[in-house]
């Protein structure tokens, strides 16, 4: 479908002050009223609850999925998230577990986090994720690769795993946090999604410097540029970082001003988050009945 | 797959911000303004008084005493008594403690100046907010360092106080123009007669409250309000030892007349027709940010917007859909609400103008593009506008606008965008967007500007100095610079 791939030695250059500027003159809008609680509830739609500990075991996905079907009884209405995402081993008990709630299934592969093996391991955990009944697939980026300037393979490697991936949806990590420039972001952005990326992601959320808005707004305007260029629309998803409401809404806002109306909805983007889900709902409940309430009325699934 | 030349992005049509204004309440506005002379509020010998106006909602918001000859006679011969008896004398270190006692006041109340100035001049409440009030208070906060130290910044020279500076000041930034005018005056060891514009007299007569809660010496500051006439009678009046003026060519050049052959000195900040150039191999997303801020920052009533855009030829076409993606976002409106990007034009005369020359840039021939942004009916307001196809010669390429329309134009090699961005009577700034470091210094250069931004636009700082070229005036303000106006050396 894409007939020319551009040379990635050559990818559009980033200016670190202005991004930082533009990203923080998001934070500068004020939502309130009706557009708060859509934002809030928008939010919700959109997050992929996740837990990747070594730790996990089946009743933790177990009650993990319960929370992402019924986010807060005590508040009628609510949408679901998006999806939950989890290790390989953990898919088939997150898949049983959410039924026909419409909720997907993502699974994390590739060697996650660090996707130091082989081509061959790589697939190989690809398809046991598929096979498990993932909906979504997480890759890593050969960072290391990258970085060396070995730009084909990190081109090849996401462009065999999409193959593996058929129709499930395949989200790219760059771990942005590990790339070090905005350039590099950029550059990361651009073959991931000429390869056939159908979500760019910030970050595993395994290091200390995860999703920020200046980085996701260089990968969103990375995403505009291809848009134009191809045709084709890009997701987006932010991982790591973002727990708090109002941050989120600020993504949102980020969001609504470089993509438009066309991506605002959890098709085209998601916020990789644990913890994001339970500040949103404490901001809904405190919308509605004027006071905030205890972290303790808040179930930590 | 679509086809890639009809892709447009969709934007904020359904998504429409819930209101957020600030609050009116902290803003303290007297019914009736008189002039401040001698460190009183006096009433007018002329007995008169006009109107200003919010232009947002065309409001009525106070009346302000118009002064005339007799006014600014009186006001001179305060200032001079002051100069002579008090502040002339006064060692630099005491003079220092009463401008870091203004700066630290304006920070104490920079809501309620924050507020006024957006209620009497238009813009929106987040630049007064975020730029115009913490950027005035650093003025002073620099100039009181300086004034126990004049011999270090002209060493031998034994720097001395002019006298008394007859200042007069716009409409686009009334109360950040005070703070400019002021502070390094008062450094220096000079007494001033301010007169601000006649649309926006509100924050400097706050200021002249300010500096009566701080106590200091009457005479030393004296705010007179009035219209052109008024600035007439300060300018030509003897007592007078320096005139510091901001604003148009046009009064600029009846000024320097005025002032030909009389010993006073003279500082002109005058208008701008600022090129804003962009290489092939700029950072393109953080260019088009720039391009923006340079033009639609204020309204465009910035005497150095950025108001002729330069592309290379080879990015022309992204940089246009960028810019025209951008304009939709951008919020037109009620400047009170936080989330405004683009508030009132200043007045009625000046959205008069603005529409003129949008009317002769279609005229000449130059392709018009304007956000969908839907504007108030009452107020004053104009939506952001794009010409492209704009040849040197239109007129909306070579005068100054003074509002928020951009002309567009592309060029291809390096000596052919200096020689565009040079070919204009103007000088006051000009932007240079590239990645190469080189080009950067090869532009600046070469560029007849006062000010050259390299990668950015519109940004400002106590210590660095502003200034034009040919027509946009002389002398500089701001910086060590600045103290050379205000000084015999």
């Amino acid at each position: 479908m894409i007939t020319a791939i551009p040379d990635f030695t050559i990818t559009p250059r980033i200016d670190q002050v202005g991004v930082e500027e533009r990203a923080a003159r998001f934070t500068k809008r004020s939502l309130k009223e009706d557009t708060k609680l859509n934002g809030l509830k928008l939010a919700l739609n959109m997050i992929d609850l996740t837990t990747l500990e070594g730790k996990d075991t089946d009743g933790k996905v177990k009650q993990l999925c319960y929370k992402a079907r019924h986010l807060h009884d005590a508040y009628p209405g609510l949408p679901t998230v998006a999806a939950v995402c989890v290790y390989p081993s953990m898919v088939g008990m997150a898949k049983k577990a959410l039924g026909d709630s419409g909720i997907k299934v993502a699974s994390v592969a590739t060697a996650f986090p660090s996707g130091q093996s082989t081509r061959d391991v790589k697939i190989r955990d690809t398809k046991y994720a598929l096979a498990q009944g993932a909906d979504e697939i997480d890759m890593v980026i050969s960072r290391g690769k990258f970085h060396q300037g070995e730009y084909n393979f990190v081109f090849d490697e996401i462009a065999t795993i999409k193959e593996v991936c058929g129709d499930a949806r395949l989200k790219v990590i760059l771990e942005t946090g590990e790339l070090g420039t905005y350039d590099k972001v950029r550059k990361a952005s651009d073959i991931a999604m000429y390869a056939g990326a159908d979500f760019i992601k910030t970050s595993t959320g395994k290091i200390p410097s995860a999703a920020t808005m200046p980085v996701t707004l260089v990968m969103l305007e990375a995403i505009r540029d291809f848009y134009y260029k191809t045709g084709k629309k890009i997701a987006m998803k932010p991982a790591g970082g973002i727990s708090k409401a109002k941050l989120a809404l600020h993504y949102l806002v980020m969001l609504n001003e470089v993509l438009g109306e066309g991506w605002m909805n959890n098709e085209w983007f998601r916020f990789g988050a644990s913890s994001l889900a339970n500040d949103i709902l404490m901001q809904l409940m405190k919308q509605r009945t004027g006071v905030y309430q205890s972290g303790d009325y808040f179930a930590n699934d | 797959m679509a086809k890639t030349s009809t892709l447009r992005l969709k934007f904020d049509s359904t998504r429409t911000l819930a209101p957020a204004p600030e609050s009116k309440s902290i803003a303290k506005i007297a019914e009736r303004y008189e002039l401040f002379i001698n460190g009183k509020f006096e009433k007018p010998a002329s007995k008169k008084y006009f109107n200003t106006v919010n232009p947002a909602t065309e409001e009525v918001l106070s009346k302000v005493a118009a002064a005339n000859a007799a006014d600014v006679d009186k006001v001179v011969m305060a200032a001079r008594n002051a100069y002579n008896k008090v502040w002339g004398k006064m060692p630099g270190k005491e003079r220092a403690k009463y401008i870091f006692r203004i700066a630290r006041l304006i920070q104490e109340r920079a809501r309620e100046f924050a507020v006024i100035e957006t209620l009497d001049g238009g813009k929106p409440i987040r630049e007064s907010r975020d730029f115009d009030v913490p950027t005035a208070a650093n003025h002073f906060f620099y100039y009181a360092g300086w004034a126990d130290k004049l011999e270090y910044a002209f060493p031998n020279r034994n720097p001395q106080p002019l006298g008394v500076a007859g200042q007069i000041i716009p409409w686009n930034f009334p109360l950040l123009m005070a703070a400019w005018k002021i502070a390094p005056a008062l450094a220096c060891g000079n007494t001033v007669v301010l007169k601000p514009a006649e649309t926006t007299p509100l924050t400097a007569l706050k200021l002249a409250e300010l500096i009566q809660e701080a106590d200091l010496p009457p005479g030393v500051v004296n705010i007179i309000t009035g219209a052109g006439d008024t600035g007439a009678a300060l300018v030509n009046h003897p007592g007078i030892n320096k005139v510091a003026f901001t604003g148009s060519t046009e009064v600029g050049k009846i000024i320097q007349k005025a002032v030909a052959g009389t010993g006073k000195k003279l500082t002109l900040e005058l208008g701008g027709k600022a090129a804003n150039i962009i290489f092939d191999d700029a950072p393109l997303d953080q260019a088009v940010e720039g391009v923006i801020n340079g033009i639609f920052f204020n309204q465009g009533h910035v005497c150095c917007a950025g108001s002729r855009l330069l592309v290379q030829e080879s990015v022309y076409k992204q940089v246009l859909q960028k810019l025209k993606d951008r304009l939709e976002t951008l919020i037109v409106g009620d400047p009170m609400d936080k989330n405004t990007d683009i508030g009132a034009i200043n007045s009625r005369q000046q959205l008069e103008v603005i529409n003129k020359y949008i009317k002769i840039g279609q005229q000449e021939g130059a392709e018009m593009f304007q956000s969908s942004a839907v504007i108030p009916k009452k107020g004053f307001y104009c939506r952001p506008t794009l010409f492209t196809n704009v040849a040197q010669s239109n007129r909306i390429a070579q005068e100054e606008i003074f509002g928020p329309v951009l002309s567009i134009q592309t060029f291809r090699t390096e000596d052919e965008a200096i020689e565009k961005a040079n070919n204009t009577p103007f000088g006051l700034s000009a932007g240079v967007w590239t990645d190469k470091g080189s080009k950067i210094f090869n532009m600046t250069s070469k560029l007849k500007a006062g000010v050259v931004w390299a990668n950015t636009y519109n940004k400002f700082d106590p210590v660095s100095p502003f200034g034009g070229f040919k027509e946009s005036g002389f002398g500089r303000e701001g910086g060590l610079h600045g103290l050379g106006a205000y000084l015999k050396v």
